[in-house]
């Protein structure tokens, strides 16, 4: 008993560690003043300043959080609708494949997903004329594919959780499922479908792989920029944008964190 | 949920939901609603059937048909056209497709290299992200709230930042001056800095490092849910905690290892990121070859037929894990 009281937390501590060094030395360098990145001269913050008169890497980021904006927006409601079918619906012919394609883009290659969309739009350009091209409307249309995989796991674990009684009883008293989806689900399942709509965001927001594919001219995203710019070699700006990125989403987690444990406290 | 699991307290209400809407069916039950056309229409189609439609058709248009067309394109050939491939059907259907580039992909050392390598790569990722990862999910789960959410909070916060960008961090921390060798070198441990970026464990470690939750997250939920009057009575009964850990806990817990193993396993196959970023030259991983034939190349049809021997070697895990996943009582 002894032994293991010793090694786990030491096995867990170590395990932390490793999670978040990489993280912590990538924020404390992106206040060194020194181009080299990896070598400490003194504390500065002009690389931030350099970050924000990069146009080139402003534009992108613009042009990652609109496609990130809309594709949670759609990914949400597609989600949600899946969710809803395969935890309320009972038992339909189309239920099993349903279910394979919700939580097949879960686990699916990245390469493989980026080529075959981009090589259905350009089929469907060819025959159908639309999309004319590739930019934010593929890139949005993409995204909002992988992220609904997302979105509906995490809708139907809310659904599982809820008590169906309360759906039954609205049922029971003669509402039309509409109005008991509108009235009573969508309201227990809101906490799922805002954390279903940041996990598509912050997908969306990181993606390389998959936009890659199926970008156009003038629509390269932000992780397309980093990208190319990381290839070179470490650079200073990218510490400093991480550091911001990562700033953000840890302000954002913490606050969630806490409304979480505060409701569940009352 | 069976109404076998259900509380008193919820029997009753559900019970009472009953008498009332037996009492109350026929008064409370609203007439239809909405005009003659409305009404109609919802006769055709119901609104049940459009729910699950929207979905369906979704997925099907960008996720299945997208499949069909990347094994379509397979058995073209590469063309200087727009788009660069060669029809499959000429003017009046014939067909034209043949299996030439699948053929080339057995001919060409390169292409069962690279999976056999990416296969390989991904099979020592996933037991190390388990060697770590499971301490992790144990403690975790044998600990008390609130510390408990709190560290499940770490586990999942590096998840929601850039994964570009926790790829990027270790260029910073594996580089020859990076973190590591530098710190190395001022303890005094070695003289020379060792080369760990561009090499096999650098991917390693990329894999490891941004794969950890899922690893962490499937086994925790299984180990929580452990029952622990299992362990003390293997303890009780004089088994030393090797042996109670192999023989109890470690069985108990397969399906949480086999969820975690296939959730990194699965998305290192394909990995692009990783090695372009910390492998080598020489480090050879299938998406990195089929990124390299789509752009380098512009040979599509090459690509969409790595793609679909890639498809084929990842559907036997993806099997693996839905059986895996607990089974929902029907």
């Amino acid at each position: 008993m002894n032994r293991r009281g010793f090694f786990l937390p030491t096995a867990a501590l170590l395990g932390f560690v490793f999670l978040y060094a990489p993280i912590m030395s990538l924020i404390i360098f992106s206040f060194n003043e020194n181009k080299l990145v990896t070598v400490w001269s003194r504390f500065s913050t002009k690389w931030y300043g350099e970050l924000f008169s990069d146009d080139q890497i402003m534009g992108a980021a613009w042009i990652s959080l609109q496609i990130a904006f809309t594709s949670a927006i759609i990914a949400t409601v597609l989600g949600t609708l899946a969710g809803l079918v395969l935890t309320r619906f009972g038992r339909f012919r189309l239920r099993t494949p349903l279910m394979g394609m919700t939580t097949a883009p879960l686990v699916m290659p990245e390469v493989i997903t980026g080529l075959s969309l981009l090589l259905l739009f350009v089929g469907m350009e060819a025959f159908l004329g639309w999309p004319a091209g590739r930019g934010m409307t593929t890139i949005i249309i993409a995204h909002s594919t992988f992220c609904m995989a997302y979105v509906a796991v995490v809708v139907q674990s809310r659904l599982g959780d809820m008590d169906d009684s309360l759906e039954e009883a609205a049922l029971d008293l003669g509402a039309r499922p509409v109005r008991v989806f509108f009235d009573i689900t969508l309201p227990v399942i809101a906490p799922a479908l805002i954390s279903g709509w940041l996990l598509s965001f912050t997908l969306s927001l990181d993606d390389l792989v998959i936009a890659s594919f199926v970008s156009g001219p003038g629509s390269s995203t932000l992780p397309m920029v980093i990208f190319s710019k990381v290839k070179l070699g470490v650079s200073p700006d990218i510490n400093a944008l991480a550091s911001l990125i990562i700033l953000i989403v840890g302000v954002g987690i913490a606050i969630a964190f806490w409304q979480l444990r505060r409701g569940m406290k009352k | 949920m069976g109404s076998g699991n259900l509380g008193p307290v919820e029997q009753c209400r559900r019970r009472g939901a009953n008498v009332m809407s037996e009492a109350a069916h026929i008064p409370m039950r609203r007439a239809p609603g909405g005009n003659l056309i409305t009404r109609m229409l919802s006769r055709v189609i119901s609104g049940r059937a459009l729910v699950i439609a929207v979905p369906l058709v979704w997925l099907l248009i960008f996720f299945v048909i997208p499949f069909v067309v990347v094994l379509q394109i397979s058995l073209t050939d590469a063309a200087i056209a727009r788009p660069p491939y060669t029809p499959l059907f000429g003017d009046n259907w014939e067909f034209y497709g043949d299996l030439e580039n699948y053929a080339f992909l057995l001919s060409d050392a390169l292409y069962i290299n690279a999976y056999l390598s990416s296969l390989k790569i991904a099979l020592i990722s996933t037991l190390l992200a388990l060697l770590i990862g499971y301490p992790m999910a144990y403690y975790i789960a044998r600990t008390e709230e609130p510390k408990r959410s709190l560290l499940l909070m770490l586990i999942i916060l590096p998840f929601w930042t850039s994964f570009l960008l926790r790829v990027y961090a270790w260029i910073g921390f594996l580089s020859l001056n990076g973190v590591i060798n530098n710190t190395l070198i001022s303890i005094g441990i070695i003289s020379e800095p060792i080369v760990m970026l561009q090499t096999d464990f650098a991917v390693y470690i990329g894999i490891v490092y941004t794969y950890l939750p899922f690893m962490i997250l499937p086994l925790y939920a299984n180990l929580v849910k452990m029952d622990v009057s299992l362990i003390e009575a293997s303890q009780d009964l004089g088994a030393s905690p090797m042996s109670t850990f192999f023989r109890i806990t470690l069985p108990l817990s397969l399906p949480g290892v086999i969820a975690g193993s296939m959730l990194v396993f699965i998305p290192a196959i394909g990995e692009y990121v990783i090695p372009a970023l910390l492998g080598g030259p020489d480090t050879l991983m299938i998406g990195k070859v089929l990124w390299t034939e789509f752009f380098n190349n512009r040979d599509w049809p090459v690509a969409s037929a790595v793609a679909t021997v890639m498809l084929v070697v990842v559907v036997l895990p993806i099997i693996l894990l839905r059986n895996a996943q607990p089974k929902e009582p029907s």
